[in-house]
């Protein structure tokens, strides 16, 4: 059967309404005709319409609602109900973001009480919660390296070490920022390469950003070596809080050195991932960089007396690297995040990064029979398995994913980390039980006999789905992105 | 794959080939079976340019994976092909013959000493398996 | 709270793993620095947060029950109840990034639609799936413009007109790349915010002219003999709009610009003190590859049906690194739904008829403050649904007369331009009644009567 759903073009008929507007009850004003627009090609849609089509769009998604996404430094969580409801009470989701601050003060006060949140969460002492994403964060977090290298003088200091096994946003963000990119090795154990590092650590060093635990799920074992190494040569140490969930109250990133780090409101506190977006960013850091930080950050600019309650409101940090968006940062997001803190605690913080651990570890130790696992030690939230049997070399990891979508799991993160060829990535999550992963794992071991015995089956994946694998180069060669 | 017998070849994978005080550069047969099916190139030089060696010339992209291309060797941009820029599957197909990127002219001919020959390239491309 | 796992999965699952306690698992975090103890409050249930989150929310005002005269770069509309709708479904909200097509249709074909909605809407020929925000998609505009010229076009001319915070977060993005300027020609009345004295300025180092319209001032002006002299000098034209006023108004691609960014709030997206909201970013075709972030394109699958997936992502950082053109990796995909569904239900005549009566409200309450004693207004040209008005008190004591009587005034400039004296920059949309704006004509009067309240 054609799973195809029309466009909302192809469903448009001349003179269909979907909404109507009350008719004006002031007079009309003319408009130039010269800046008039000639025609307003939009399609044209009953109610009716608009929700079947795009009802019917959402079931061709696979989503959290649906099961498990083992997604590798996704940290796909379930997303709670309640937080949904928070951001939808109408005194948040209606207010402006410029009325007067008498009239927000509730608002503000979510924003000053997120700070101290993460601040609490990562030991530092503060926070801006600026930032429309993670990516977002860390572009801040390095440029307010570079902000503070260039009131030290330092403007000679180029150079940012990136670990082999992070993320493509960290060397985009460096070079965004004006540093140059100098990769780290990973060594056999899964650390940073110590004599790597120390022989790149020079005058012109900058600083470095470390993933921690790193994309191979693993916590790095000399991270307080490193962290000193890159001090005494006079770099900052950048933390991205991807992995962050696997530290909740298990360990502050400042008290081992960190000087900067960001925080992703949508992986580690649960805010839904909305098909690719919104999410929100935070940025938390030391003392000696705090004036650097984007802004405005939320403020107490009147403390309470006996009578009244303190005045909260905004200030700009003294030096800031400025503004990162509009306004004062992605505030329904970080409604939801805060409901989400408020509701588990400083002991519910840290039962996530447990049981996210705990869960991660149990499928590794039952996968790691059938998949090959280069680096064997105990992980933290996630671990990587590497597609390479000799038994059945026309195999490769996105043969593995596709199959998976068979039996009804997303697949997990795929050919990332780098360093590991045929890579495949699994974060469970805390919010799994064990249930989940068992058929999970069932589901792997079967696919790992597969590619011996029907390796077909896997390359011809998925077959249960709505639609097959995608032409990507037709795409690509035959662009079309509008109609 | 197939390996041109009188062209040199760089370590980013680029050949060029001499004839006097022409040269033609274009990229590889291993280049673009690691790319694999190649859908866009973007030459970002003009006609009259004066390249250095290790300039960069312009970009390839496949579906997964992205290549900026270099000269090997210095000299006057001459010519560009444009066909290769409207269908970039000639990558694929002729990566030695009809999908040559751009050619180089110079009063003082090329210096080619740090490049590999046919047999040397052979050897690096099977290092890297 | 949302760890299904009884006490005997615990045990069963570390025994599996060979492990005797939760604890042991951490034993590579170094001792000293272990399980450190979090100064936060005990959890709450749900009643206790739902009832908590009540009362903090009773501090704020809603705009539920009170008439806003506040825009500059957010604007309260009305959002249709199906809109909610469709977004609360679990489907769409709690997906993931698109990156496995066969199992994200739904929100692969949404965003494309979404695409080509933004593109008739400003009458280009492209778009992206998204940037975060008005500001963002004018950043990410100055960072295309770094790189069609490979960086070696330095200027990047910026008309007074363009919101504030929008200057601020492109000041912000470029300040680090290589001898970048931002140039933004100061004005001191609102006649001289012109594409006339930007052309001037244009040289064969401008690499980015940014306009925006209508202006953060709400004034309408034809950019199409700009364009002409960008183009001249070879540089790229990039107009900032407001999808709402889009409605009426000429488009961008009529006028030749070679990229549109905007806010996309106003496209049934809640205001929600601020964010998160939509940066719309749309371009002339030969451009699209120089576009930073997601998009997504047309295909087929293996049984031949058509299908969507995210394409040209060897662009991307996750391919590219540190030479991807930007950081960038994510959308805002549940907005983009959003103004897709909300483009959908209003279709032509809904789009236009909001505009319109945008524009007569906005032009009404012009023309009834403009009657009382001491007010005037500054637009000399046409304006949309904005509207400087100069006041005789500082707008502050007016704005908290207003809210005393539970009203939201309009937006004090008089700190960001005090070139413009107690100027307040009203916006005026579908959601202020007649009544409302006679109210805020009658409050004005006493204001006047009684000088400081």
């Amino acid at each position: 059967m054609d799973a195809t759903e029309k466009t909302i073009f192809e469903l448009s008929a001349t003179g269909r309404k979907g909404f109507r507007f009350p008719s004006s009850d002031v007079p009309s004003s003319d408009l130039p005709e010269s800046l008039q627009r000639k025609d307003l090609p939009l399609p044209e849609l009953s109610e009716v319409d608009v929700v079947r089509h795009y009802t019917r769009l959402s079931r061709l998604n696979y989503s959290l609602d649906n099961g498990m996404y083992p997604l590798g430094s996704c940290t796909m969580k379930y997303n709670p109900k309640i937080c949904e409801k928070a951001a939808r009470i109408s005194a948040f989701a209606n207010l402006h973001p410029l009325q007067p601050i008498e009239s927000v003060q509730g608002a503000v006060l979510i924003l000053y009480e997120m700070q101290i949140i993460l601040q609490e969460i990562s030991g530092f002492p503060a926070c801006s919660l600026t930032p429309a994403a993670g990516a977002q964060g860390e572009f801040g977090g390095v440029k307010m390296i570079a902000a503070s290298l260039r009131d030290r003088g330092e403007t000679q200091r180029k150079i940012m070490l990136i670990p082999d096994s992070a993320h493509g946003t960290n060397p985009a963000s460096s070079v965004m920022s004006g540093f140059e990119c100098l990769a780290v090795r990973t060594d056999e154990r899964g650390n940073i390469d110590l004599n790597d590092l120390t022989s790149k650590c020079n005058e012109r060093l900058a600083g470095i950003m470390i993933t921690n635990p790193n994309t191979l799920g693993l916590f790095d074992e000399n991270i307080v070596e490193v962290i000193r190494i890159v001090h005494q040569a006079g770099g900052l140490v950048y933390g991205d809080g991807a992995n962050m969930n696997a530290l909740l109250g298990i360990v502050k990133p400042a008290e081992l050195g960190f000087d900067v780090m960001h925080f992703n409101l949508h992986k580690t506190f649960a805010t839904p991932h909305g098909g690719g977006g919104p999410g929100a960013g935070a940025i938390c850091c030391t003392e000696q960089l705090k004036a650097y930080l984007p802004g405005p950050i939320a403020d107490i600019l009147e403390e309470a007396t006996e009578e009244v309650p303190p005045l909260y409101g905004y200030r700009m940090p003294e030096k800031s690297i400025g503004m990162l968006r509009s306004f004062w940062g992605h505030f329904g997001i970080i409604v939801r995040a805060y409901c989400y803190c408020m509701m588990l605690g400083a002991e519910g913080l840290r039962r996530v990064a447990e049981y996210a651990t705990l869960n991660a570890n149990y499928l590794m130790e039952a996968l790691k029979q059938d998949y090959p696992l280069p680096y064997d030690r105990t992980c933290m939230h996630e671990f990587v398995l590497d597609v390479k049997w000799p038994d059945a070399p026309g195999i490769r990891a996105l043969d593995v994913a596709k199959r998976l979508m068979d039996y009804k799991f997303h697949p997990p993160t795929n050919y990332f980390p780098l360093i590991v060829h045929e890579a495949l990535m699994i974060e469970p999550t805390e919010t799994e039980s064990k249930e989940t992963l068992d058929d999970f794992i069932k589901a792997m071991k079967t696919i790992a006999r597969e590619a011996r015995e029907n390796p077909e089956l896997l390359h011809q994946a998925p077959t249960e789905t709505p639609f097959g694998r995608m032409d990507e180069v037709k795409a690509a060669r035959d662009l079309k992105i509008a109609e | 794959m197939n390996i041109h017998p009188n062209y040199f070849y760089s370590k980013n994978d680029e050949w060029v080939s001499v004839e006097g005080n022409k040269a033609t550069i274009g990229i590889s047969d291993y280049a673009q079976d690691s790319l694999s099916d190649i859908v866009f190139v973007e030459i970002s030089v003009s006609v009259g340019d004066s390249l250095a060696a290790e300039d960069n010339i312009g970009t390839i992209e496949s579906v997964k994976a992205a290549s900026d291309i270099y000269t090997p060797v210095a000299g006057t941009v001459s010519e560009i092909n444009n066909k290769v820029v409207d269908s970039p599957e000639l990558l694929n197909r002729d990566p030695f013959g009809e999908a040559w990127l751009i050619k180089l002219s110079s009063d003082t001919g090329f210096d080619t000493s740090h490049l590999m020959d046919a047999d040397a390239y052979r050897k690096y491309c099977e290092d890297r398996g | 709270m949302f760890i299904p796992h009884t006490d005997a999965d615990r045990e069963s699952m570390l025994a599996a793993i060979g492990k005797k306690d939760l604890n042991e698992l951490f034993d590579v975090v170094p001792e000293k620095y272990r399980f450190p103890k979090l100064n936060l409050q005990p959890g709450l249930t749900e009643p206790e947060v739902t009832f908590l989150l009540d009362e903090i929310s009773s501090a704020n005002l809603s705009l539920d029950h009170t008439a806003c005269f506040t825009g500059a770069g957010a604007y309260h509309h009305y959002i249709p109840a199906a809109i909610d709708n469709l977004i609360s479904r679990g489907d769409f909200y709690t997906a993931y990034t698109p990156y496995q097509p066969e199992i994200s249709q739904g929100t692969l074909q949404a965003v494309y639609e979404y695409q080509s909605l933004m593109a008739r809407l400003t009458g280009m020929e492209a778009a992206n799936a998204s940037h975060y925000d008005g500001a963002t998609a004018c950043a990410e505009a100055g960072v295309l413009a770094y790189h069609q010229y490979h960086g070696k076009r330095k200027k990047i001319l910026v008309s007074a007109g363009l919101h504030p915070h929008y200057l601020l977060t492109l000041k912000t993005y470029l300040q680090d790349f290589d001898g970048m300027q931002i140039e933004c020609p100061k004005a001191t009345s609102l006649d001289e915010i012109s594409p006339e004295k930007l052309e001037e300025k244009i040289d064969m180092d401008t690499a980015l002219v940014l306009v925006q319209y209508p202006d953060f001032f709400g004034q309408i002006q034809d950019f199409s003999e700009l364009a002409k002299a960008v183009h001249e000098k070879g540089a790229l034209l990039c107009v900032c709009i407001n999808p709402i006023a889009l409605g009426l108004l000429k488009t961008p691609g009529e006028m030749g610009a070679d990229i549109v960014v905007g806010e996309g709030q106003p496209l049934g997206i809640p205001l929600s003190y601020g964010g998160p909201y939509l940066g719309i970013f749309t371009t002339r075709k030969e451009l699209i590859r120089k576009v930073s972030g997601r998009i997504v394109g047309e295909t087929v699958d293996n049984r031949g049906q058509r299908a969507y997936v995210l394409t040209l992502t060897a662009r991307e950082q996750h391919i590219r690194r540190e030479k991807a053109t930007s950081n960038i990796c994510s959308n805002q995909s549940l907005n983009a739904l959003t103004a897709a569904i909300y483009l959908s239900l209003l279709g032509r005549d809904g789009l236009r008829a909001v505009a319109k009566l945008c524009y007569d409200k906005a032009h009404y309450a012009a023309k009834e403050i403009s009657k009382i004693h001491g007010y005037r207004i500054l637009n000399q040209r046409p304006f949309f649904h904005e509207f400087v008005v100069s006041c005789p008190q500082p707008p502050s004591d007016i704005n908290q007369h207003l809210l005393d009587h539970g009203m939201i005034g309009g937006y004090d400039l008089s700190e960001e331009y005090p070139m413009l004296g107690n100027a307040m920059l009203i916006a005026v949309t579908e959601m202020i009644n007649k009544e409302d704006i006679d109210d805020l004509c009658e409050m004005l009067k006493e204001g006047e009567h009684h000088g400081r309240h």
